[in-house]
């Protein structure tokens, strides 16, 4: 048999610490939809980003047609035709159809002069191609998401590359034009393109891919064709490992209600119809993919962005929550995802940033009281075991597992009924991630409500006394804690658990 | 003390400046008229302690030139008809609000970008200034300028006013929960807002406060002259955001304080007459406040390439 279209021998990827690939092999065939399935975190974006040449492996070789190639650069990676469909469309929303295509696809040089009617002609020719029903004078930012979507695939399919690597191009897309993607990913296989396919949706896996390959931590846990394996075979090569990190347990039974929650939904955030309950000293988890939904309805409980329908209840009292402000004095807590971005404010003291969301009971009487504030912050720096110089200390000055520490005090320090914790150990290194764990248990044993949004799957299953899996927007089972991670894993998915 | 290095820094740089001027022209420290230079820039000082807040809050208002005309002007008219200092005072203060509420509203509630809203202010107010007026110089009763009290007198009225504020403002900032909002939304208005505080409040607030400090800074010029010319506040949001910035307050918001401006307008208001005495032509005034600013800048973006390694 002919060298395959792209070989990547033992390549491996290092961020900081984390070994985020530690040496992949993988094959794309020409002619072949190759599929990438694996856990958030499993090295399935690192691979790609490797292959666009996004980013340089650290070790490895990667072998296109046969010829070694010494430096994969972006650049390079165009001229090899090499393209790549991502999950968020990445236009230009003030360009038209026909003027993003261009600029994409001339390799013209700057002051080469532009022949706008061919463009025209060859960009109304490729969106035909693609059966989409767009106007090639349309500004994409009046577009609809799965427009803009179609707009990068003719763009991709313009471009005449060899290797089109999709990652979760449906993840946006409605069913007809979900359709139209199919047929153009038969299309290319027929003109003896390779595609690497990457989703978590298992049928249309099933549906379109040639082959599979697993990522599970980092590594290739193996490649198959499909139809030599079914759904169960890939969730338990995906999943694989048996729970071995220790998890604090339980000392004390779940209490009285805190939170309830009745068909509630939004439509801009495309959460609903989500029922469940937490109860005090309970860890409720909420599993799922990314995109399942489960940071909107934190944003949903935290006024973020307001229900459209459905009855949350708090301690027995129904609860319209517009604003933060509202969810605050109501007791509700939210330490968000991105810490970097919405959690601790690095140019501020630790002092400072754990004092932000209780000014009015800390300081009844305008005047900021430096004692109080001092003596509050070196508090939670003691119970949270917080490693740092001093309160005084910018929060920028913290490790990342104290400063979601950091975030966590201020919320705590508001008294909260009802914690919400989004990704808390998210790029946390494995002491701290332990050290969090703790932390979270004993505050659900002090007779808090917890809901613990966690992508990392022995987590949410180690931590949670029940696990809430989400998927599309809404809440698909509720399972006990400790439950087999197939189950969780196939509910997240989507199909029958 | 690191903390403050930026700010220590121009005090120094003023320092350094005020002592070659007594090593050089021992004259600029005579005391009348060094008296007279700093009430000349206490109307600026005021301005400059709004516009710091504005700054730490990542906005900008380029609008107060012009506010500040409007309002001289409209003061003017009504002391000329014989209104009571009394109203006079409230009347402009209010006026400078109200103008920065109309901002302020542009910006918080519609979310507009300060800088095209401002800028719009600014044009509109002006414009319409010379159109109503067509530059004609409105006259003042005799017990306006300096309150009526001796000029020695009034200049000190003027100059503590400024002070006042500055130390008062400056207070408020460090001790009080609302000064440690403006820093919160200037650093990050999305952590902010998660942490209960309202950022679009802040916003608005910061506009009307600003608004009126120019219409306080207006009538503070008017008491230095017997007649308000149309063209005062000409170029004042320049020299007003120069110093700011000279003075550590970072454009990108969050960080500096009002001392800093303080000093940082002391020592671009050095600048002329430390030429007039060294016997340097006037016209190298702009150039060197130039450099300074460029300075200034440059020092930042040093900081902030540092500390981001």
């Amino acid at each position: 048999m002919s060298s395959p279209l792209l070989a990547l021998r033992q390549v491996v990827k290092n961020y900081g610490g984390v070994r985020a690939l530690r040496g992949v092999d993988f094959d794309l065939r020409a002619g072949e939809v190759h599929a990438l399935l694996g856990e958030n975190g499993a090295g399935k974006s690192t691979l790609i980003k490797i292959v666009t040449g996004a980013h340089a492996p650290d070790g490895g070789t990667i072998t296109i047609e046969g010829q070694l190639i010494a430096e994969l650069t972006p650049a390079v990676a165009r001229t090899l035709g090499i393209a790549c469909i991502y999950q968020q469309p990445a236009l230009f929303p003030d360009l038209t159809v026909a003027e993003n295509l261009a600029l994409r696809l001339d390799a013209t040089t700057a002051h080469a002069r532009v022949d706008w009617t061919a463009r025209r002609t060859y960009a109304t020719a490729l969106l035909a191609r693609i059966g989409a029903d767009i106007s090639p004078d349309a500004e994409v930012r009046y577009l609809s998401m799965p427009e803009q979507q179609l707009v990068e695939i003719a763009c991709v399919l313009g471009s005449g590359a060899r290797i089109v690597i999709m990652d979760e191009p449906t993840a946006s897309l409605t069913q007809k034009e979900q359709h139209l993607l199919y047929a153009v990913v038969h299309d290319l296989r027929k003109n003896g393109v390779g595609v690497i396919y990457i989703s978590h949706r298992l049928e249309e896996i099933f549906a379109l891919a040639d082959r599979v390959t697993v990522l599970r931590d980092g590594q290739s846990v193996g490649t198959q064709a499909l139809r030599d394996i079914n759904e169960a075979g890939l969730i338990r090569l995906m999943v694989g490992r048996e729970v071995a990190q220790v998890f604090p347990a339980a000392e004390s039974a779940p209490g009285a209600p805190v939170l309830s929650l009745l068909g509630v939904g939004c439509n801009a955030s495309g959460v609903h119809d989500v029922s469940f309950e937490v109860r005090a000293g309970e860890i409720f988890g909420l599993g799922g993919l990314v995109g399942a939904g489960r940071t909107e309805l934190a944003r949903i409980l935290f006024g973020l962005t307001p229900a459209d329908y459905g009855q949350i209840k708090l301690a027995g009292e129904t609860l319209q929550l517009s604003s933060p402000q509202q969810a605050v004095s109501h007791g509700i807590a939210y330490v968000p995802e991105d810490r970097r971005r919405h959690g601790v404010v690095l140019e501020l003291a630790l002092e400072q940033n754990i004092t932000m969301a209780i000014h009015r009971r800390l300081f009844p009487t305008t005047w900021l009281r430096f004692g109080a504030e001092r003596a509050l912050a070196l508090d939670y720096i003691r119970a949270l075991a917080i490693k740092c110089a001093g309160p005084d200390a910018p929060g920028g000055s913290l490790s990342g597992g104290n400063q979601q520490k950091v975030a966590l005090a201020r919320w705590l320090a508001t008294r909260p009924k009802l914690l919400i914790l989004d990704e808390p150990t998210q790029g946390v290194d494995v002491g701290a991630k332990t050290e969090i764990h703790k932390i979270i248990r004993r505050l659900a044993d002090e007779g808090l409500a917890v809901i613990l949004i966690s992508s990392d799957l022995p987590e949410v299953i180690g931590m949670s006394d029940r696990i809430g899996v989400m998927a599309h927007g809404t809440l698909r089972a509720i399972l006990p804690g400790g439950s087999d991670p197939r189950t969780v894993m196939a509910a997240a998915l989507g199909t029958a658990a | 003390m690191k903390r403050y290095f930026r700010e220590l820094s121009v005090l120094g740089a003023l320092l350094a400046v005020l002592l070659g001027l007594a090593l050089l022209a021992p004259a600029f420290f005579s005391p009348q008229p060094l008296l007279t230079l700093i009430t000349r820039e206490a109307p600026t000082l005021v301005v400059a302690c709004g516009m710091a807040c504005v700054i730490i809050t990542r906005q900008i208002d380029i609008s107060v030139g012009s506010i500040f005309s409007v309002c001289s002007v409209c003061a003017g008219l009504l002391a000329a008809r014989g209104w009571p200092l009394a109203l006079v005072l409230p009347a402009s203060v209010g006026l400078g609000a109200l103008f920065g509420a109309f901002n302020g509203f542009l910006v918080a509630v519609l979310r507009l970008p300060s800088i095209v809203v401002t800028l719009a202010t600014m044009v509109t107010l002006r414009q319409g200034l010379n159109l109503v007026r067509q530059g004609e110089f409105v006259n003042l009763p005799d017990h306006v300028q300096w309150f009526g009290l001796s000029q020695t007198a009034g200049q000190l009225v003027l100059v503590s006013t400024a002070l006042g504020l500055l130390v008062a403002q400056a207070l408020a900032m460090r001790h009080i929960a609302a000064g440690r909002y403006i820093y919160a939304v200037g650093t990050d208005a999305e952590t902010a807002r998660l942490a209960g505080i309202r950022p679009q409040l802040v916003t608005l607030l910061v506009f009307v406060f600003i608004g009126a400090l120019t219409g306080l800074g207006a009538m503070m010029n008017l008491a230095q002259s017997p007649q308000v010319q149309p063209l005062t506040g000409n170029g004042l949001e320049l020299k007003v955001i120069a110093a700011v910035v000279v003075g550590g307050v970072a454009i990108s918001g969050g960080r500096g304080n009002l001392w800093g401006a303080f000093a940082g307008l002391l020592l671009l208001a050095c600048v002329s007459p430390a030429l007039t005495h060294l016997h340097v032509e006037a016209y190298w005034e702009k150039a060197v406040h130039g450099a300074i600013i460029l300075l200034a800048v440059i020092a930042d973006g040093l900081r902030s390439r540092q500390s981001n390694r």
